[in-house]
């Protein structure tokens, strides 16, 4: 069985990640360039925190101090957040969102294929229900930024930029620690680093037929899902999520 | 093909519950599982009212444990803000036949998929106007006009279990049930 303290992490690790994400995209609500894309992003999102409360859910239940999904996403701060630096990324224009959310989508994807053969059988029971939305998300965000990549001249452009800004927080979601290892050799999360290849090859389909290249450099900034060092948007990304737990401690719908 | 004009919607099948005024108080273990899950039955899914829980397949499980009757209901999706409301839904239609204690438990294991709705709540839907979940990963058929000239607009909808998708013949927009 696994090291309780160890499981806690790992699953602050998945749980954050779909957390931070999730309020990303939220923060479209209302503002996407089409109605159906607003909608489309809002479901992404509404997926995303979904999947959180799985993850949280159990990191709570493990950690057994009689905390909640709730107390972990509004009463922790930046510090103990265990999410990677990809997902904190500014929202930026509609293009480098959909960029960001397809660097994410494909990874989480082919990380979830893994999970949902955990020995840990409720990662595997959340990685089965969340890999069945996330296919719909991956589908999606290939499809925007095909279009928008092999668009308009400004929307290549743009797009082009997104993915010179947002490459250097790929490397992150594949780095292993020494949390990450014992995990491994237990068979409850897969060796992430394993699935870098299916991913270059995935991505890279997809962003030639997008007209996009992938930049030379495999520079990766590190440090979100270990808790070292996030950046400064990760600070007022949780203000704003936070602010009613912490002005207004205990308030309910 | 002669454009028609939607159908306003029918009205929800199984019905409102008669009344919530408790019936008189069941014993415990007395109700064999099938009364309860035709009680179950009559919880129609808030969003789409012409379809029940149970034709919808999210409720997995009923049994009496000791004196609690114990509901496993599977979530369609894992962000759907229905289930809350569905829950209390279930615990109230069961009260209102004199279950005194009732429990709802999520299971998300196996994980729920479009192939347990039933047939005839495919028609249903198809009758409401949205189009039911087919294994082609589309519809093949207008709801409203029954033409197959039809195309996706998004993969995303009104809800999380639905895409947008429209027809070329009779210009409607309509709802896709998605599969999953």
């Amino acid at each position: 069985m696994a090291d309780q303290t160890d499981l806690f992490e790992a699953l602050c690790r998945l749980g954050d990640t779909t957390l931070v994400l999730g309020h990303r995209v939220g923060e479209w609500c209302g503002h996407g360039p089409a109605l159906e894309e607003d909608i489309a992003l809002a479901n992404v999102s509404l997926d995303l925190i979904g999947q959180t409360q799985l993850w949280l859910s159990y990191a709570a239940e493990v950690e057994g101090k009689g905390r909640t999904a709730d107390d972990l996403a509004m009463l922790r701060d930046a510090w103990d957040f265990r999410n990677l630096l990809l997902v904190e990324r500014p929202n930026e224009d509609f293009g480098h969102t959909m960029m960001r959310q397809f660097l994410f989508d494909h990874f989480y994807k082919l990380q979830l294929a893994q999970l949902q053969d955990s020995s840990d059988h409720k990662i595997a029971a959340i990685s089965a229900k969340a890999l069945k939305e996330v296919s719909y998300h991956a589908d999606r965000s290939a499809s925007v930024v095909v279009s928008l990549g092999d668009g308009t001249e400004e929307s290549h452009h743009r797009m082009q930029s997104a993915l010179d800004a947002l490459w250097p927080y790929v490397g992150e979601m594949f780095s292993v620690d020494d949390l990450d290892e014992r995990m491994v050799a237990q068979g409850i999360i897969p060796n992430v680093a394993d699935l870098r290849a299916a991913y270059d090859r995935d991505i890279s389909a997809i962003l030639s037929r997008a007209t996009l290249s992938i930049p030379e450099s495999s520079f990766a900034h590190t440090g979100g899902k270990i808790g070292f060092r996030h950046s400064e948007h990760l600070g007022h990304l949780l203000a704003q999520m936070q602010w009613l737990q912490r002005a207004y401690p205990g308030a309910q719908w | 093909m002669q454009r028609q004009v939607a159908k306003p919607a029918p009205q929800p099948v199984p019905g409102p519950l008669p009344s919530l005024a408790a019936e008189a108080p069941i014993v415990p273990g007395s109700v064999e599982k099938a009364q309860n899950m035709d009680w179950l039955g009559q919880v129609t899914a808030t969003e789409i009212p012409v379809v029940s829980i149970t034709d919808l397949g999210i409720v997995r499980d009923v049994n009496w444990v000791d004196e609690v009757l114990e509901v496993k209901v599977t979530p369609t999706y894992s962000g759907c803000p229905a289930t809350r409301v569905i829950e209390v839904m279930i615990v109230d239609a069961l009260k209102a036949r004199g279950v005194a204690s009732v429990q709802v438990t999520p299971q998300i294991s196996p994980a729920w998929t479009t192939d347990w709705i039933t047939q005839d709540a495919k028609a249903a839907l198809e009758k409401y106007g949205i189009a039911p979940p087919r294994a082609a990963g589309g519809p093949n058929s207008c709801p409203h006009c029954g033409s197959g000239n039809v195309e996706m607009v998004s993969n995303f909808g009104s809800t999380p279990c639905k895409a947008q998708w429209r027809c070329r013949s009779c210009l409607e927009p309509f709802d896709y049930f998605k599969c999953i």
